[in-house]
């Protein structure tokens, strides 16, 4: 059991996070203190064209020197500091978030790689899997995403994730079952733009972990949601499928629904089902996923996990709890559930 | 009658049951809560004959154990709402959650509005006057009366075309009745549900669930009494034996 927030203002007005922090506290009774975390989107405005990449770091010294060498080998360091954060009762910090804000070099990258995506993605993998007291958990453009291991309201503060202004927002409030409560393991989680938060477990992780790292992900995290961010990663920003494509690949219709279809999506879901059958998620989930473009929030295709829409205006709430929903907005409008499966997509007005 | 108002803004649920038990201990008729938002676990476990207006959102598991109250929620219901509830009503002015009516064993849960997926889920009766009912103004999504063993699960669908569109009705279904107004498709039938014919004498037996549930949304009972129903129940009375037992 989890508690999960998506928010889109789809006009890219920017809202700051006090009110999520206490929409997430609402639904605390779906945590046990073991993790909680946020994303936003829209909070860099002066760096946005570097990547922001944030770091846990155990001290200072052999990890730093380490991430700072690798991202000299292909990039210029803009800018770096220690996340401000303000001591809280609930929160041992055992370690240190750092951030910096990095540009790739065209110089460096020539013929080694073809995208900053492409590099970036290299440096978080190799950070992750090799080197000891580092964990980069946020490496996208204007974005961010910070957590660890309390209370929703405990890390909201540690974070003072007041001061910044998003138009995109995840939250999420942890109860994990089945892997360790840690910094690194609290949702959301995050590759390049791509943020997850999700309640539930994927049971098909083996499965689907063994089919990224086939392209070169490495899952370090300990637990499942990781391999959510790397297969929209890979099917949206790498195999360039829409959202709706990579939702119908990760929950597909029953190939008896599959039947029942008029011939051409019929076709269409068959192909998408036997391409991507190693990216088929099982298992009861409830997922918001924040892009570059919007949220996409969606479950499993029975409905074992909650989720409830709300609209108001340019505003497209998606949350486990009415509630929360409700304390982020008292005039929201056109609140229902949607079905099994279903992509719930709130894209940016251009 | 004594009557007691109690703003819930900003309360958390254990202060706020802690209240209503006191109210209810101290001889309250009527308990009038205002500003409810989110706030689980109202009212499980309480007994008498008292009854409490909901002016808001109640958080989930809405009446859990319930035995005796009525509760009139004026807004949306979460998740569960009735779940193992022993007697008295919910009525919800609204739509509900998932699981609405979870192993109820007796009382009344009316939704005048649509419920999420797995509606009367493991709902139960140990005997033929301690019946659960669950009425759905609305439609219901999935696996409506999910491992059903008793009581009676009623879809109106009012304002729509099929009152369900959604599967697995009855999914592992081994007792009770689900009745759907109009047809049902084949297809939306769950393993073990079976279709059987709704005569005059089931009509007559739940047309007082019908007028009751129509007197408290205001709607006209005529147009529920002249109408044809759909009635699903179990294949057989141990539908999966041959599941569960080697012999």
């Amino acid at each position: 059991m989890c508690g999960i927030i998506g928010f889109i203002d789809r006009t890219k007005s920017r809202m700051d996070g006090s009110s999520i922090k206490v929409a997430l506290s609402l639904m605390n009774e779906r945590g046990s203190g073991d993790g909680a975390g946020y994303a936003a989107y829209g909070i860099y405005p002066e760096y946005a064209d570097c990547y922001a990449l944030h770091v846990f770091f155990d001290n200072l010294t052999e990890p730093k020197k380490k991430v700072d060498e690798l991202l000299h080998q292909w990039g210029e360091i803009v800018h770096q500091e220690e996340i401000p954060t303000t001591p809280q009762p609930g929160i041992k910090k055992v370690h240190i978030p750092w951030r910096y804000f990095f540009k790739p070099s065209e110089n460096l990258m020539e013929g080694r790689v073809a995208s900053e995506n492409d590099v970036v993605m290299h440096i978080v993998m190799e950070v992750n899997a090799t080197v000891k007291g580092a964990t980069i958990f946020s490496s996208g453009k204007n974005m961010g995403v910070f957590k660890a291991s309390g209370w929703p309201e405990d890390v909201a503060n540690f974070y003072r994730i007041e001061d910044y202004k998003g138009y995109i927002w995840l939250a999420h409030n942890r109860y994990p079952t089945n892997s360790p409560g840690w910094w690194g393991g609290a949702h959301p989680f995050n590759l390049l733009n791509w943020s997850v938060v999700h309640n539930g477990e994927i049971t098909s992780y083996g499965t689907n972990q063994r089919y990224v790292e086939e392209y070169g992900y490495k899952c370090t995290a300990l637990t499942d949601t990781e391999v959510v961010a790397y297969l929209f990663d890979l099917l949206g920003r790498q195999h360039e499928l829409s959202h709706e494509m990579v939702v119908k690949a990760l929950a597909p219709p029953f190939w008896d629904d599959i039947d029942r279809m008029p011939a051409k999506e019929a076709e269409l879901n068959k192909v998408i089902r036997l391409t991507y059958g190693s990216a088929l998620m099982n298992g009861p989930f409830a997922i918001v996923v924040g892009t570059e473009n919007g949220i996409v929030g969606f479950t499993d295709r029975i409905k074992l996990r909650p989720l409830v829409v709300g609209e108001n205006g340019s505003k497209l709430y998606i949350s486990s709890e009415e509630a929360a929903i409700r304390t982020l907005d008292p005039e929201v409008k056109n609140i229902y559930t949607p079905r099994a499966g279903e992509p719930i997509i709130g894209r940016f007005i251009e | 009658m004594k009557t007691v108002g109690i703003d819930a803004k900003g309360m958390h649920y254990t202060p706020l049951n802690q209240k209503i038990r006191a109210a209810v201990a101290d001889g309250a008729e009527e308990i009038i809560l205002d500003n409810v938002l989110g706030q689980r676990f109202i009212g499980d476990g309480l007994r008498g004959n008292v009854r409490i207006i909901i002016n808001g959102v109640p958080g989930g598991d809405l009446g859990m154990f319930m035995s005796g109250p009525t509760c009139i929620i004026h807004g949306n219901a979460e998740h569960a709402p009735g779940n193992t509830m022993d007697s008295g009503m919910l009525v919800i002015h609204g739509s509900a959650g998932d699981a609405v009516a979870h192993s109820m064993r007796g009382g009344k849960v009316f939704v005048k509005n649509n419920i999420g997926y797995r509606g009367g889920i493991h709902m139960k009766q140990y005997e033929v006057d301690a019946r659960p009912i669950l009425v759905i103004g609305g439609t219901a999504h999935s696996f409506l009366g999910e491992y059903m063993a008793g009581g009676l699960v009623l879809v109106l669908g009012i304002g729509k075309e099929k009152a369900m569109t959604d599967r697995g009705i009855g999914s592992g279904i081994h007792g009770g009745e689900i009745v759907i107004r109009g047809e049902v498709d084949d297809y939306l039938l769950g393993v073990g549900a079976k279709k059987f014919e709704f005569t005059e004498a089931d009509l007559e037996r739940i047309a007082p669930i019908i007028k009751s549930f129509c007197e408290q949304f205001g709607y006209d009972p005529a147009e529920f009494l002249d109408t044809n129903y759909t009635r699903i129940g179990p294949a057989s009375s141990r539908p999966f034996a041959s599941k569960y037992v080697w012999e």
